[in-house]
């Protein structure tokens, strides 16, 4: 029997107060997949990225194919025959993908002899794996999914025969991911050892020969996958049982009338490509609608628009009985005064600021609201505080200290932080809500309670929309689902209509383009 | 890749600045070694020279005055996210506006009336030739670096055209209006020891003092209990979720910018109402500047501030002293020093913290390995 490819022993690494890892050992056989699949903040990308060389391990002893070493940074991991793809890509956009490639290990220094000869032993290699890349493209013009192949193909390229792959199907598509571990397996079976971090079980179930579940930084479950369901690789990552998807029994929606109304929303970015094509949508009380999507078919602009952050160049909206034209749009503050609450896509960019003190953060966009507002322009500092924590205790937002900076909490904590205040700090409850990615880096156990809340909240008779990339997240939670593609909307299924299949094709519109 | 060291709160706050500090110090001390001097006794000069009289006390409060005002102005602008570097243009506009009213309104009221309208003029021409750059970054995305050095330079022709064509004194051979009238003159604190019947040397100190460290509270409450403020802080941390949260960031930005030039406007209460008694060129000389080092020493926090100025008018006061008293010693050497404390305590601010963090680690190991 041949040496593992990775072996840690005892690996455990502090951060101040915070116990990465606590004597993790990891034992990976080569030639095979392994999954590392844990909630945000178990630890696994830390142990990855103590394998790749980022950080030096407080304790413990790494063996690569059985060689005891001390990897000290990433071109001693490179030179071990260690590579890794990381979620977000390391490439440099305006280059083509063949220079990308070349960067940093350039055989020879006349740029036109050392592309000839990189070119050469590349196409070769396409060959082989399968991993076709268009070489000539700036990386710019490249769809996700082939950027992605660029990135593992640079790996091999560098002689990598351990390939981490850090959540490799973020960004993907349905199709893309299948055409992904298509690939995968074919590596793998011509002997390449896969390390893949991810917190989708699914995956680790279609693709791995075996898992290593992580939790509080410790292993809590190592084991081939043959030995393993789904519910019990769910239940050792979370520490309880879960249950995600359509809750049992979950009552129909019942919508009454209509609370927002979009109609035409047209917008053009600066470069005069269009981002929104005559959208139209109707949100009515009682019901969730989920808009589906891959990343950047212009839900993140209609989020927007519909919350009063950006402008539409064309359409009208109507939010409660007010109607609101291009020349006089609603603004963040009117919306929030209609009862409109926006839990935004990307909540470190716009949903929170990151310095502030939890109640801070807590109170944003209703500072200025009679229960915030003292006389004479000063905060009731004591009122948000208390409202903080009232917060913090309905959403079991850990941890319970308003006075913590609101960086320090984890995404999942900072998501329930968020989706709180939208629900509880307006002085009435919202009536329309609107989510972007609700659930995104957030822990499984963290997903469960998320959705809950948003039904909870459609039960009561609020408008729900919701807008994610995970397509389990849309069927677990939507009465109804648009899909959007380049702008438009592509097609508007009811949910019991809805299938994966037919949500992905409908999605898969403009990659299958690209792609082809 | 090198992480960003999490230091506890006491270590960050209180001992980093120290160690830099003592950094400063110790390579400030080499210098004066290599010229051949005594570096302890330069340093026990320097020390005796700020604190050692009340004279001496005196004049680095005096100076540690005009600092605060202008380490306060950089930091409003700092927590809304603007690097105002035109403290010294809108300091030479407070004190031509303080001029104006004290020439204009001094003849005809009593001091209680005067006063309170001199550091009103003050703050609004500060604000004023503040808000101008402030309205180009809000409306037309000029940088308020470059357009507030620009306004510098304007107002300093602006000062000086003004005074040789419009304010001088007529039948004066210098550059400088005529002296303001009694009733524009603030008390000095010899004068107001004097009447608590306390003895004090007749310095430059004076009632600016009392204004710098109200200034001080009214900044901290301003920024951390105030509803302006947080938004102020919101935009200043993050735009795009200030916008998010229903704040306009182009009214934060003049308010701000707005009342970080009414902070700088305020030098010309310490140098013109308490001080010259009346306008002349050159009266800011340098302080707006010195307001971005003690602002970045200081962390943009009141408190810091007020202790990093007190440090800068130490410099200022010993470092006159010392040229005084040691021959061959020149104020170059004192700049010198305070150019070593802006590059360890600014640029070089984060330099120790990793080995702070390491020895945090060590003292704290035995404590944890107890537990484990």
């Amino acid at each position: 029997m041949t040496a593992p490819a990775v072996r840690m022993d005892g690996i455990s690494k502090r951060f101040g107060a915070v116990q990465a890892n606590r004597a993790v050992n990891l034992m990976v056989a080569a030639g095979t997949a392994h999954g590392i699949v844990g909630e945000n903040g178990a630890g696994k990308s830390t142990l990855m990225s103590i394998l790749y060389g980022f950080y030096q391990a407080d304790a413990g002893q790494i063996a690569v194919n059985g060689r005891a070493v001390q990897i000290t940074g990433s071109a001693q991991a490179i030179a071990l025959g260690i590579g890794m793809v990381h979620q977000h890509f390391m490439l440099v956009e305006p280059l083509t993908a063949l220079d990308n490639i070349l960067l940093g290990a350039e055989p020879h220094w006349r740029l036109d002899t050392a592309r000839a000869q990189v070119r050469g032993r590349l196409e070769a290699l396409m060959a082989d794996t399968g991993l076709q890349v268009r070489l000539d493209s700036p990386v710019d013009d490249l769809p996700v999914g082939e950027r992605q192949r660029l990135e593992i193909l640079k790996a091999l390229f560098r002689g990598a025969k351990i390939l981490i792959l850090d959540e490799p199907t973020a960004v993907l598509t349905p199709p893309e991911t299948e055409a992904l571990f298509v690939t995968l397996r074919r590596l793998r079976d011509a002997g390449t050892t896969l390390l893949l971090i991810t917190h989708k079980l699914k995956e680790i179930m279609a693709l791995c020969d075996a898992v290593t579940v992580m939790r509080q930084g410790a292993v809590v479950f190592d084991g081939p996958i043959s030995q393993c369901s789904l519910d019990q690789l769910a239940e050792a990552m979370v520490g309880r049982r879960v249950h995600l998807g359509r809750a049992q029994g979950a009552t129909a929606a019942r919508p009454g009338a209509p609370l927002l109304q979009a109609d035409g929303l047209c917008w053009r970015d600066a470069l005069g490509v269009p981002r929104l094509a005559d959208v139209s949508l109707t949100l009515r009380a009682g019901e969730i609608v989920g808009i589906a999507g891959v990343s950047g078919n212009g839900q993140g602009e209609l989020l927007e628009m519909l919350a009063g952050m950006a402008r539409p160049q064309a359409g009208t909206l109507a939010l409660r009985g007010r109607s609101f034209t291009p020349a006089a749009w609603l603004d963040p503050a009117s919306a929030r005064r209609l009862g409109l609450a926006h839990v935004p896509e990307d909540r470190h960019r716009c949903g929170m600021v990151l310095p502030f003190a939890a109640w801070e953060t807590a109170v944003l966009g209703y500072q200025a609201s009679p229960r915030f507002a003292g006389r004479w322009g000063w905060m009731r500092r004591l009122a948000m505080r208390a409202a903080t924590a009232q917060m913090m205790d309905a959403y079991d937002v850990r941890p319970r200290n308003p006075d913590l900076a609101a960086r320090k909490f984890s995404g999942g904590n900072q998501q329930k932080l968020v989706l709180a205040r939208e629900a509880l700090a307006p002085e009435h409850a919202p009536t329309v809500l609107l989510v972007g990615q609700p659930t995104r880096g957030v822990d499984i156990g963290a997903i469960e309670f998320i959705h809950g809340r948003l039904r909870a909240m459609r039960d009561a008779g609020g408008a729900v929309l919701v807008v994610s990339s995970e397509l389990d997240e849309i069927l677990a939670l939507s009465d109804r689902v648009l899909v959007m593609d380049r702008g438009r909307i592509a097609g508007e299924l009811a949910i019991a209509d809805c299938t994966e299949a037919a949500l992905g094709r409908l999605m898969a519109g403009a990659a299958a383009e690209a792609t082809a | 890749m090198s992480q960003p060291v999490e230091l506890p709160r006491w270590m960050d706050v209180g001992l980093l600045p120290l160690v830099n500090l003592a950094l400063a110090l110790a390579v400030a001390a080499i210098v004066v070694a290599v010229v051949g001097l005594n570096p302890l006794q330069v340093l026990t000069l320097l020390a005796k020279g700020a604190f050692g009289s009340a004279a001496g006390l005196s004049y680095t409060l005096y100076y540690a005055t005009t600092f605060v005002f202008t380490g306060l102005a950089v930091a409003v602008a700092f927590h809304g996210g603007l690097f105002n570097i035109g403290g010294e243009g809108q300091a030479m506009l407070g004190g031509l506006g303080c001029s104006l009213m004290a020439l204009w309104a001094g003849p005809h009221a009593g001091p209680a009336l005067v006063l309170p309208l001199m550091v009103a003029a003050a703050m609004v021409f500060g604000a004023a030739w503040a808000a101008v750059p402030g309205a180009l970054q809000a409306w037309r995305g000029s940088h308020v670096v470059i357009t507030t050095i620009m306004f510098n330079f304007i107002a300093s022709a602006l000062l000086a055209w003004l005074l040789v064509n419009v304010l001088k004194d007529p039948g004066s051979m210098s550059v400088e209006t005529a002296a303001f009238p009694e009733s524009a003159h603030l008390p000095g604190m010899h004068q107001l020891l004097g009447a608590l019947g306390i003895d004090w040397p007749r310095t430059p100190l004076n009632l600016s003092l009392l204004l710098a460290v109200a200034a001080a509270v009214l900044v901290q409450l301003f920024l951390w209990r105030s509803r302006a403020g947080y938004e102020l802080r919101a935009v200043g941390f993050s735009p795009d979720a200030a916008h998010y949260g229903g704040i306009r960031p182009r009214g934060q930005v003049m308010l701000a910018m707005g009342l970080s030039g009414a902070l700088a406007g305020l030098v010309g209460i310490n140098e013109l109402a308490g001080v010259q008694h009346r306008l002349l060129l050159d009266f800011v000389v340098g302080a707006g500047f010195t307001g971005i080092a003690v602002s970045l020493i200081g962390r943009n926090h009141p408190v810091g501030i007020v202790l990093a100025a007190l440090l800068f008018g130490a410099l200022f006061q010993g470092g006159a002293e010392l040229a005084f008293e040691i021959p061959g010693f020149s104020r170059d050497m004192v700049t010198t020093l305070q150019g070593l404390i802006v590059l360890f305590s600014g640029a070089m601010a984060q330099v120790a913290a990793p080995a702070l963090a390491q020895l945090h680690r060590v003292l704290a190991r035995p404590a944890g390995a107890a537990h484990g």
